[in-house]
């Protein structure tokens, strides 16, 4: 690695620059439109859950924090977009607004507990936390439409032009801009000397004060952007589904987020996007209606992935490239 | 009134010493190696699931099913503790949240393969079953029993960790691992025999769950979040800490829903949320 001769800000112009591979990728997105023209929704679920795992990444990938509980952003997101459009107007953009604000909001007051604990504790009480807003929305059932789902959120067309189809045309280039923007986001943040930073708390917590950083007024920082981020794809969920359920809050949802960024591999970029595809692909494929063996599968795969490719699949297909460079 | 409070109070007790039953491993063996094992619960589902096959395919009695649900999940965990867990003893603990959540993923799955999804139905010998009245408080007799079992347990534990050689060793390592370890105390030994012991326990709390809140597939992970409170709350590596948690989160759990069931188990997670603000380390943890 040449890394090390490389002044901080030469390495991270160098980072920051688009890689062929990078703008092949994004022009890829595109293909569903002419190539599974049948399967835009799923397509519109992948931008989604690729954002949310994005959002994970943010926090765990590159901060160190483990969260069991960040579908509690999600669900903020998702109910705040369906109650905006189920109460006030059906506008698309302003109900994302919303949800990115009542889930930042959230986010910015939980970092300062999280920005606290490590460990155990730190597992527990995002757990909890999780947990509690489940509790919570189950229990307002005026609200929330509790256990039977929010019913009655319908979407204007965004802009007024491109109205919701059936096929998931609208909704998918809607999921995609918004991904595409916010990972731009990301991008930028992760290649900042914050970003720098922030692998410097996850490598080593203690050290990190020592050589001037503030650490926790950091982590509160990345953990808010990556609530509001989460809140965003919640409420893009519930705009382009016109649905909210409870599940959107659940654990499975949490312990799924984790599963596809790890999958992918966590504290890269592109890890919780590949990720996405892989895993709702596959789901879709096997999954049918034995959802149980879907999580053996689940179940198997990280195992498999913690003992034998500890950095999913983006490290896994680094080490080969660098190791076919090398011979 | 009273009458009713008396009773939420016995019947949050029982539910918390089957909680405690549950726990405690898991309790001893974070404390001592720091390992987040997420599936203890799926050994606690094995010991279910060993009891309810026992039981009503092969019409053994039910107190004879007990040791096999007990040595079922203790060799079970041993076999999984040398393969698997040995890799991530030093390794970040997301490995080992990963390790155990995908273990329990798997367990749910073959639990729902082999037996479906439904509720495991068991019919309880007749001496257990029905209430007993004792100066004009109604006890049920199954949850006197699991009273009674629960604390001869926690008396032994109790015993064999303070009065034994093997129990100086486990709480030294519990105390400072390092050090245990500089003065020749075989840390691994001790640590796999208790992960062993600490699962036996979690599979026959599993098997005497059964007649309190049933058992499906489910189970490994709906009482895996019950445990980790406990854990959490009650302190890491500390008996008395696990039992006191136990029975704090028992008693709170039961009268909740008893009194205000429209708020469900929302008050418990959030005195969990606020216990562990409070201590970080659990009420009895010292680290």
């Amino acid at each position: 690695m040449s890394v090390a001769t490389l002044t901080p800000q030469a390495y991270l112009h160098a980072q920051a620059r688009w890689t062929p591979v990078e703008i092949a990728f994004w022009l890829a997105t595109l293909l569903p439109y002419w190539l599974f023209p049948d399967y835009l929704s799923l397509a519109s679920q992948i931008a989604i859950t690729a954002l949310f795992a994005l959002s994970l990444d943010l926090i765990l990938g590159y901060a160190g924090i483990v969260s069991l509980g960040h579908a509690a952003f999600f669900g903020l997101g998702a109910y705040t977009a369906g109650l905006v459009s189920k109460h006030i107007w059906g506008e698309p953009t302003s109900g994302l607004i919303a949800g990115a604000l009542v889930a930042g909001f959230v986010g910015y007051a939980a970092s300062f507990i999280v920005a606290r604990f490590r460990h155990l504790a730190l597992i527990m009480i995002t757990l909890g936390m999780g947990l509690l807003l489940t509790e919570l929305a189950n229990s307002m059932h005026w609200l929330t439409g509790g256990n039977d789902g929010l019913q009655g959120v319908k979407m204007w067309p965004i802009f007024n032009t491109f109205r919701f189809d059936l096929f998931g045309k609208t909704a998918y280039g809607y999921a995609l801009i918004v991904l595409f923007l916010l990972f731009v986001v990301a991008r930028r943040i992760i290649n900042s000397p914050f970003g720098l930073s922030l692998r410097g708390i996850r490598e080593n917590a203690i050290r990190m004060p020592a050589l001037g950083a503030r650490s926790r007024a950091h982590i509160r920082t990345i953990y808010t952007i990556s609530a509001v981020m989460a809140g965003i794809a919640g409420a893009l969920l519930a705009q382009t589904t016109e649905t909210v359920s409870l599940e959107v809050l659940g654990f499975q949802r949490s312990a799924d987020v984790l599963v596809i960024l790890i999958l992918g591999g966590a504290g890269r970029l592109y890890g919780g996007l590949v990720g996405a595809i892989v895993f709702m692909v596959a789901r879709d494929q096997f999954s049918g209606n034995t959802p149980q063996f879907w999580y053996f599968w689940i179940g198997t795969l990280l195992i498999l992935v913690v003992i034998f490719l500890p950095n999913g699949i983006l490290g896994g297909l680094a080490k080969l490239t660098a190791s076919w460079r090398r011979a | 009134m009273i009458g009713s409070l008396f009773g939420v109070l016995f019947d949050g007790f029982a539910y918390g010493m089957l909680l405690f039953l549950l726990s405690v491993g898991l309790s001893v063996t974070l404390g001592m190696m720091n390992f987040v094992n997420l599936a203890h619960c799926a050994f606690a589902m094995l010991g279910g699931y060993v009891t309810v096959t026992l039981m009503n395919r092969l019409d053994w009695p039910f107190f004879a099913t007990l040791p096999f649900a007990f040595l079922a999940a203790a060799l079970l965990s041993i076999l999984f503790e040398r393969v698997l867990y040995r890799r991530l003893y030093r390794a970040s603990e997301l490995d080992q949240v990963l390790l155990t959540i995908g273990i329990a993923f798997v367990s749910v799955a073959v639990a729902a393969y082999i037996y479906g999804t439904v509720q495991q139905p068991v019919q309880m010998p007749a001496y257990l079953r029905g209430s007993i009245t004792i100066l004009g408080h109604t006890f049920g007799v199954y949850r006197l029993f699991l009273v009674a079992t629960s604390l001869v347990i926690t008396a032994l534990l109790v015993a064999a960790l303070e009065y034994t050689r093997f129990g100086a060793q486990v709480r030294a390592a519990v105390d400072n691992q390092r050090m245990a370890r500089g003065l020749g105390i075989n840390v691994d030994g001790a640590f796999a025999l208790t992960f062993a012991l600490g699962s036996g326990l979690a599979g026959l709390g599993g098997a005497l769950a059964i007649d309190i809140v049933g058992l499906d597939p489910a189970f490994a992970f709906t009482y895996l979040i019950y445990v980790l409170i406990v854990v959490s709350v009650g302190g890491l590596g500390s008996i008395g800490g696990s039992f006191v948690a136990a029975t704090l989160i028992g008693i709170s759990d039961v009268a909740g829903k008893y009194y205000v069931p429209q708020l469900g188990a929302f008050l418990m997670y959030l005195v969990m949320i606020v216990l562990l603000m409070w201590r970080p380390a659990g009420l009895f943890g010292r680290r």
